[in-house]
């Protein structure tokens, strides 16, 4: 029943020029998409094994970019089950955005060279 | 002008995120990548924001103050419970994936079935179903760690297990062809919410045969799929900056299930199929092995007697939280001079890097957080090993034990140091419930007892006798 609600709730009128056919372009995609994941496999591979945890949340947070499409789809001119559907990616996409950023500075706060050295201990 | 000024801000952001990566590659420059990946976020978001097609602000700005009040809890949760966060913010992950690729799809629908290219077809069908097995899949993941009631702790296998799991996605994909093809189809908008039950229903099934020793392999995996649901989503969205994020996320996720599987070796598909911690069978019979037991008192003075002393945490040691007393007895240690190391497996733990958090956490600088391959050579020289809640990853049966489930895997030589002392809080075998021949070896001494108390113990004794 839902998908009812959700195809009554889109054929409702909407604005004029939305249906020009799309024009998008696989291949620049796809091309950036292959580099993208090229950058990303260099860039990790020399990340610190002691900062894998960090490294996970703060990926987690990086990966929370989703919220660029949450916010297209929550703050459009859209049918409001769309837009409910787009408010709560959005609430996901946050909650991951705060979380992820917040918990990796805390972890990454606690790694520390050489803190309460005993007095009198040889180095 | 617009378009000009929102793809500058994308690229900038792309920028930062990778720089926010790179500057992970040492604790010293860690935190600026924090920042960095901050900046970018908050550029991404504003960006998007001014975009004339985004009207609700107040549909925004709610979600958005809703984020921050669950997110800010989530962030100062203990850091033992960190995989069962990362686990439930890759299940957020994958909700927000699925939930806006289902929205595009029934508004291209209705707008038009012109919308629905093959090419945006394709791109969906994949956002959903990979954003939706991530998001219970996830949610599984992260009830076992947490040990939700009802959520089985221990893997569940039944026959023709695999089987089912595979004709389920098999079905799942033979949907989206269809739905691929026929877009627009009467029956089309009925079959989509199919797609995402299979999908949903399947990350269950997928995850329910894990067991705990393989959890940072599946959060890795996860890792990776949420990252890839959000590549999908910038394929459905035609846009670049959801593409190189979610790229750099699943590229972590891959590289991270790679090391994990490496330190277990294992393959990607024997850790999704095969169950671990099932597949043994108790070997009945055979001479009955003894365990020597010996006191905190007698390990002090072992202790005392050392010059090097190997630390080897496992998950033991996060379930008994004992990582601050293990930094008093690095104090206590340091303090007559004996070089402290501490040995950390890849799989240590139930996510990977778990261990050094938990260290880094207790205060013990970065700097004596050892690598297995560094630290193995050394371990001849080690007068002794003090194995705190490790079980599988010093188990020297994964070298010659052909028909161990851990045989092969790379292993802490623990049994190579001079005397050895093992906590464990019962006679029973670890999680793989494998016996382990290093408590058997004559020169491994057992320390009964919760690892927290035990540790305790030995920090009192040392503690007593340096008082005199």
């Amino acid at each position: 029943m839902i998908t009812a609600f959700l195809v009554q709730a889109g054929a409702e009128p909407i604005a004029a020029g939305a249906h020009a056919a799309p024009a998008v372009d696989f291949w620049g995609l796809l091309f950036v998409f292959v580099l993208a994941s090229f950058i990303g496999l260099g860039v990790i591979r020399r990340v610190s094994r002691l900062l894998h945890t960090p490294l996970m949340s703060i990926t987690n947070a990086i990966s929370a970019i989703a919220v660029v499409g949450s916010i297209i789809v929550a703050g459009g001119d859209y049918p409001l089950p769309i837009r409910i559907f787009g408010a709560v990616a959005l609430f996901a996409s946050m909650t991951n955005i705060v979380s992820g950023f917040l918990i990796t500075d805390r972890m990454l706060k606690m790694f520390k060279t050489d803190t309460r050295r005993p007095e009198g201990g040889p180095s | 002008m617009m378009h000009a000024i929102t793809q500058l801000a994308y690229i900038i952001a792309t920028a930062l995120f990778i720089f926010a990566l790179h500057w992970m590659n040492t604790p010293a420059t860690a935190r600026k990548g924090v920042y960095a990946g901050v900046a970018g976020m908050t550029i991404a978001v504003l960006v998007t924001w001014i975009q004339p097609t985004v009207i609700h602000h107040l549909w925004i700005i709610l979600p958005i103050l809703a984020g921050f009040a669950v997110g800010i809890p989530l962030a100062m949760v203990p850091l033992t419970a960190v995989p069962q966060r990362t686990a439930l913010s890759h299940a957020f992950g994958g909700l927000a994936a699925g939930l806006v690729g289902t929205a595009k799809y029934y508004l291209w629908y209705a707008e038009g079935p012109e919308n629905l290219t093959a090419f945006r077809m394709v791109a969906i069908i994949t956002e959903i179903i990979l954003g939706y097995l991530t998001f219970t899949g996830s949610l599984m993941a992260a009830g076992k760690l947490q040990e939700v009631k009802w959520v089985p702790q221990r893997p569940v296998t039944y026959p023709g297990q695999n089987l089912i799991n595979l004709a389920l996605l098999l079905i799942a994909v033979g949907l989206g062809v269809a739905l691929t093809l026929h877009p627009t189809a009467p029956w089309a908008p009925q079959l989509f919410p199919v797609v995402i039950v299979i999908a949903l229903v399947f990350g269950v099934l997928l995850i329910i045969p894990i067991g705990g020793a393989d959890m940072p392999t599946v959060i890795a995996i996860l890792n990776a799929y949420a990252g890839l649901a959000a590549v999908a989503m910038g394929f459905v969205l035609d846009n670049k900056l959801l593409i190189t994020a979610g790229a750099l996320d699943g590229s972590s996720g891959l590289i991270l299930a790679i090391i994990m599987c490496k330190a277990m070796n294992r393959s990607f598909t024997n850790v999704l199929f095969g169950a671990f911690g099932q597949v043994q069978q108790i070997k009945a019979g055979g001479e009955e092995k003894v365990y020597k037991p010996e006191t905190p008192e007698g390990a002090a003075q072992v202790l005392e007697q050392a010059s090097l002393v190997v630390i080897v945490p496992g998950y033991g040691m996060a379930v008994a939280q004992a990582q601050h007393k293990v930094r008093e007895l690095y104090d206590q240690l340091k303090k007559r001079g004996i070089t402290v190391k501490f040995a950390i497996h890849p799989v240590a733990g139930r996510m990977p890097g778990h261990m050094n958090v938990l260290l880094a956490e207790a205060d013990i600088p970065y700097t004596d957080l050892v690598e297995m391959d560094e630290v193995n050579p050394d371990m001849p020289q080690c007068d002794v090993c003090l194995v705190v809640g490790a079980n599988d990853v010093v188990n020297p049966a994964a070298r010659y034990e052909k028909t161990s489930p851990i045989y092969g895997m790379p292993i802490i030589d623990a049994d190579r140091a001079r005397t050895i002392f093992a906590i464990k809080r019962s006679k029973n075998p670890g999680f793989a419930g494998i016996d382990n021949e290093l408590y058997f070896s004559e020169k491994t001494w057992m320390l009964f007892g919760d690892a927290k108390g035990v540790i305790g113990e030995l920090v009192k004794q040392l503690a007593g006798e340096s008082g005199h």
